[in-house]
């Protein structure tokens, strides 16, 4: 059954922060984990969902060779050596 | 300032130095001086001393904003952040000295005060700033009306030539066109959710001055479908030597019509008797040879639209590529629904069956042309088949036999 707007962010807050330091999730991986469970849901809700996670501050955008979703943590390179 | 005597050397040859601008800056700006030390730092140990960041950007975007760190942060504390900021160019690259003084002046006081204008991507490229002065520059730019292009595996900013706004040759409005994929695509722009990056360039004739056909996954290149238009008077007036060839822009003081446009001709289509140009038009390939070369004899047809390619880039998990003829022609005309729809539907298909940072065109080839258009929901047209005499090959679809059955023209 389709999640609804709240039950869909926190789904894919939750898969992103079990994902977080194992595997780099891209937007398309999470719109398919998402479908895999939920056939029904609209592609586009998905869409928006990760978009208020990004827009709240609660998921960043990161790029490591191609652009994933991450819970926000400290920058590697950042840090001094 | 650090001493520099190996990059003091790029300063003596003939051609400007971006030493010398860099110095010029670095007398105001320390993260400029600590560039020079660490450009000459890095030229004596032969390996740079970058680090890619890979979390920074303003809030809501995943692009835009591109994160550098020196790994000597304690010799050359002015380059210890050193991100790049990418501002979305105007269409045609047209800016007002007002607009560039204000750009500047945030630039001066958020940033490096370095830029490039352009990278090669077509966007303002803001170079060096640390991570607190993000948010205040992006929304200093964006007050003015400004806003970050594309990075990462996104949309990236479309670009264009100058197009209507400066060439008679443009067969449509680039510039529109430009602005208006820029536009339509906002979501796809600052929020990257394909495969790997994805790049529109718009040239108004096959001249394609902003290369589109090397450069973009997808190449949108103007182009006529009627016949080439011959002045025949002026055409006699460049064999007799009273207009210049390609408006002066040749050493030659003189065209030999015969030689230099008609024997040049890619499909020798034309014939040339000493009076009348004659060209077979049905055998014109668009190469723009001869209308460069004679612009006030010859023009572009009048039914115009583009070609669409899709699928160069540079080498990443394949070789090279250049695009690839998808839709031989397409009127182009706003809102442009058919294009923005196809962009959409090829952006689905790559991101549903992509592999990471696999290029559109790249996924083309792995799939093959038949997936492709199947995917996308375009008629195969045959002008896609590249070696049609050592291609002989075709795989129908289960669907082909019904329509085969059910009569199906081929010429319509
Ligand atoms: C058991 C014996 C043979 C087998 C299994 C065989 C098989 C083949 C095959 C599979 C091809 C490719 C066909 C194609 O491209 O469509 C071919 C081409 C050819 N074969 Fe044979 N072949 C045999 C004997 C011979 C003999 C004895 C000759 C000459 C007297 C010969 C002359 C040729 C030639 C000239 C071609 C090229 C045809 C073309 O231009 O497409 N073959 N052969
Ligand atoms: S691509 Fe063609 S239309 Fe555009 S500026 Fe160059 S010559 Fe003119
Ligand atoms: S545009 Fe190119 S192919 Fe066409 S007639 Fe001129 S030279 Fe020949």
């Amino acid at each position: 059954m389709a999640l609804s707007k709240e039950a869909l962010a926190e789904y894919i807050y939750d898969m992103v922060a079990k994902a977080q330091g194992k595997k780099n999730l891209k937007a398309m991986d999470v719109q398919k984990a998402v479908l895999k469970e939920h056939p029904d849901q609209n592609k586009n809700d998905i869409k928006f969902a990760i978009k208020d996670l990004i827009d709240g501050g609660r998921c960043v955008y990161t790029y490591f060779g191609g652009s994933y979703i991450e819970i926000p943590h400290e920058e590697g390179a950042a840090k001094k050596v | 300032m650090h001493k520099t005597p190996l990059l003091d050397q790029l300063e003596s040859g003939p051609w400007p130095s971006f030493i010398k601008d860099l110095k010029r800056v670095a007398a105001r700006k320390k993260p400029a001086a600590d560039l020079l030390g660490l450009l000459e730092r890095s030229y004596k140990d032969k390996i740079t001393h970058w680090k890619h960041g890979g979390i920074v950007g303003v809030l809501g975007y995943g692009s835009g904003i591109i994160g550098r760190y020196t790994d000597l942060p304690e010799e050359f504390p002015g380059v210890e952040h050193f991100h790049t900021v990418r501002v979305n160019q105007p269409s045609g690259w047209f800016y007002t000295t007002k607009a560039l003084r204000e750009l500047c002046d945030i630039w001066d006081e958020h940033g490096s005060s370095i830029l490039n204008v352009h990278g090669s991507t077509g966007d303002m490229i803001f170079l060096g700033t640390t991570t607190p002065e993000l948010e205040p520059c992006f929304a200093k730019l964006t007050a003015k009306g400004w806003d970050l292009g594309g990075s990462g595996s996104a949309m990236r900013s479309p670009s264009c030539c100058v197009g209507m706004a400066r060439c008679e040759w443009s067969c449509y409005d680039t510039m529109d066109l430009c602005y208006e994929a820029t536009q339509n695509f906002q979501f796809e722009m600052h929020r990257p959710s394909f495969p790997y990056k994805f790049k529109i360039k718009c040239s108004g004739c096959p001249n394609d001055c902003v290369a589109a056909v090397a450069r973009a996954d997808m190449s949108v290149i103007g182009v006529w479908k009627d016949d080439i238009r011959i002045d025949q008077a002026a055409v006699k007036a460049y064999a007799g030597g009273e207009l210049k060839p390609r408006g002066g822009a040749t050493p030659y003081a003189k065209l030999d019509v015969q030689a230099d446009v008609v024997a040049l001709c890619p499909t020798a289509c034309m014939a040339f008797d000493g009076k009348t140009l004659k060209i077979d038009n049905k055998n014109c390939n668009h190469c723009m040879h001869c209308i460069s070369l004679m612009p006030q004899a010859l023009r572009p047809g009048t039914e115009t639209g583009a070609t669409l390619l899709l699928g160069s880039h540079a080498p990443i998990l394949e070789g090279a590529q250049m695009s690839w003829v998808i839709v031989p022609f397409m009127e182009m005309e706003t809102p442009y629904e058919p294009f923005m729809d196809l962009v959409a539907n090829i952006t689905e298909w790559w991101s549903e069956n992509g592999k990471n940072r696999e290029r559109v065109g790249e996924l083309m080839l792995r799939l093959g042309m038949r997936a492709f258009f199947k995917g996308v929901g375009l008629e195969p047209p045959p002008q896609t088949v590249k070696t049609p005499r050592a291609n002989p090959f075709f795989f129908w679809h289960e669907e082909d036999f019904e329509a085969e059955a059910a009569g199906r023209k081929y010429i319509k």
